[in-house]
């Protein structure tokens, strides 16, 4: 696993652990709906955090085919390198 | 597993609430008396969450207009304006209402609905990008969702958020479309236009704003937000509904832009669908004749607005940040505000629950809409209803529950 992918995995768990009202064990293969009981909105509004952290443009498109963490690792990692 | 079984935890949650006999999203009116009341399960109920902003439901040149036209030109036009023709009416309501924005161009949609699929899904193409308000409406996103554009969000209301987006997407290819709302829908409260136009202008972007919630409620001359803030000449777009001030249903979207006429040809919500019936073209027509013709109606909604607001906040209730025809109060869960809901409504008084994902911030809201037809003595009793109710479940703030909420 490269140094990006695990410095994007932190900032991505950091993020969920303080937007989530209860703490939860995260992996990469976390399903973000159903293990984390988020709403179509709050997985946007935690996808906006992530965004400003990273200084990337994650569009609505691509957050709606993320289903795992690790999916949002991957996608955010190859936005990040394209930006 | 039956087709319908993904839906297993919803409804359940629905069948809870139709056992317990107050399902405030299936409301039946037994009649409706008038803009401001209706019978309910028998009750005499006073109406506070219809949206009839100017109460012209029931306006007599209205109806009159609706009655005329249905006898003149039949009930329905079976059929699509591409395919099967425009009647002389949809032309002239598309000019009234180009005539009262000052626009070159009107077109009308048949709901406001596919007024935003169709003006969001045109106008921003492959390769564009479309920016959208965190809080928009779902049909703003739904509208995303038909066309083939990347689709950002930006923080609700936040110019800097959008400004900050705008310049991560400035070295992509392709035009940048901005959607904001005049008066959100969901706790009443107002973009700062001025801010985003500023920030469009900057980036060269191209903005649409939404008035459904405040044509004929702000602005001089009832036009909307972009009117009161001075902003149009930046608004490329401005689409809207019929369902709300104008008492019909339908939608437009109205512009200066250049060949704005080959939206009718690519717009799919436009083009496959039926257009509207002569009835309805020609209330709406009445109607915007009379939004014009008495400002008074949209002083009057005003006055309502803010004396409900103020009304509700002495005694404590968390609203929305700014008073407008919309007034929610914030409650402390989904379940209180059933409970409310439901107080109210058996004491006489119709609102409506908002529930995320439909609502901000998971937000549970008891929301009402203010009319220019309810006479502050009828808003004054959906204050003390408010009051009774909320001390009888013990959701004032004075009490824990809502206070700890805050
Ligand atoms: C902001 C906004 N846009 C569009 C619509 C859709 O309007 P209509 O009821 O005409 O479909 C609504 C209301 O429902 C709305 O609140």
């Amino acid at each position: 696993m490269s140094d990006q992918a695990n410095e994007i995995r932190e900032i991505i768990f950091e993020t969920l652990r303080a937007a989530l009202p209860q703490s939860r064990p995260l992996s990469d293969s976390t399903h973000i709906i159903e293990d984390l009981g988020l709403d179509s909105v709050a997985v946007m509004d935690f996808v906006m955090e992530i965004e400003d952290k990273l200084d990337i443009s994650v569009p609505l498109d691509k957050i709606a085919e993320v289903e795992t963490l690790g999916d949002l690792i991957a996608t955010v990692q190859r936005l990040k390198q394209a930006a | 597993m039956a087709l319908l079984d993904k839906y297993a935890p919803l409804a359940a949650q629905y069948r809870q609430l139709e056992e317990a006999g107050a399902n405030p999203f299936n409301v039946p009116f037994d009649d409706v008396l008038s803009p401001t009341e209706a019978i309910i399960a028998g009750r005499q109920t006073l109406l506070l969450g219809t949206n009839n902003y100017l109460g012209l439901t029931y306006d007599p040149l209205v109806i009159e207009a609706a009655n005329a036209a249905s006898t003149a030109a039949g009930t329905g036009t079976t059929g699509s304006r591409i395919a099967n023709g425009s009647y002389g009416s949809h032309k002239r309501l598309e000019e009234a209402l180009a005539d009262f924005y000052g626009r070159k161009h009107g077109m009308v949609f048949s709901t406001g609905y596919q007024a935003n699929l169709g003006i969001i899904s045109a106008l921003a193409g492959k390769g564009d990008h479309l920016l959208l308000d965190a809080d928009s409406h779902a049909s703003i996103y739904d509208g995303a969702r038909l066309g083939y554009a990347q689709v950002t969000r930006f923080r609700h209301n936040s110019p800097d958020d959008l400004a900050n987006r705008l310049r991560r997407l400035a070295d992509e290819p392709g035009d940048k479309v901005i959607i904001v709302e005049g008066i959100y829908s969901m706790l009443g409260d107002t973009a700062p236009l001025r801010e985003f136009a500023a920030v469009k202008r900057e980036y060269g972007a191209y903005l649409v704003v939404d008035e459904a919630h405040s044509l004929g409620v702000l602005g001089a001359t009832g036009r909307g937000l972009a009117e009161q803030a001075g902003i149009e000449a930046d608004a490329d777009f401005i689409v809207g509904t019929f369902s709300k001030s104008l008492a019909g249903v339908g939608g437009f979207a109205v512009t200066d832009m250049e060949g704005a006429d080959i939206l009718r040809v690519v717009s799919r919500p436009y083009m496959f669908t039926a257009s509207l019936p002569p009835a309805n073209i020609a209330a709406t027509l009445a109607a915007l004749q009379q939004l014009r013709a008495r400002p008074e109606l949209r002083a009057d909604l005003n006055a309502n607005a803010a004396r409900l607001y103020r009304g509700l906040a002495q005694l404590g209730f968390t609203l929305g940040p700014e008073p407008s025809p919309v007034v929610s109060a914030i409650m402390p869960s989904p379940e209180a505000a059933f409970g409310f809901w439901a107080a109210l409504l058996k004491a006489g008084l119709y609102t409506n629950v908002s529930l995320p994902p439909a609502t901000p911030k998971g937000l549970a809201l008891l929301r009402s809409s203010v009319s220019a037809a309810h006479s502050p003595a009828q808003i004054d009793h959906a204050i003390n209803l408010f009051a009774d109710v909320g001390k009888g479940l013990g959701l004032l703030p004075e009490t824990p529950a809502l206070a700890a909420a805050k």
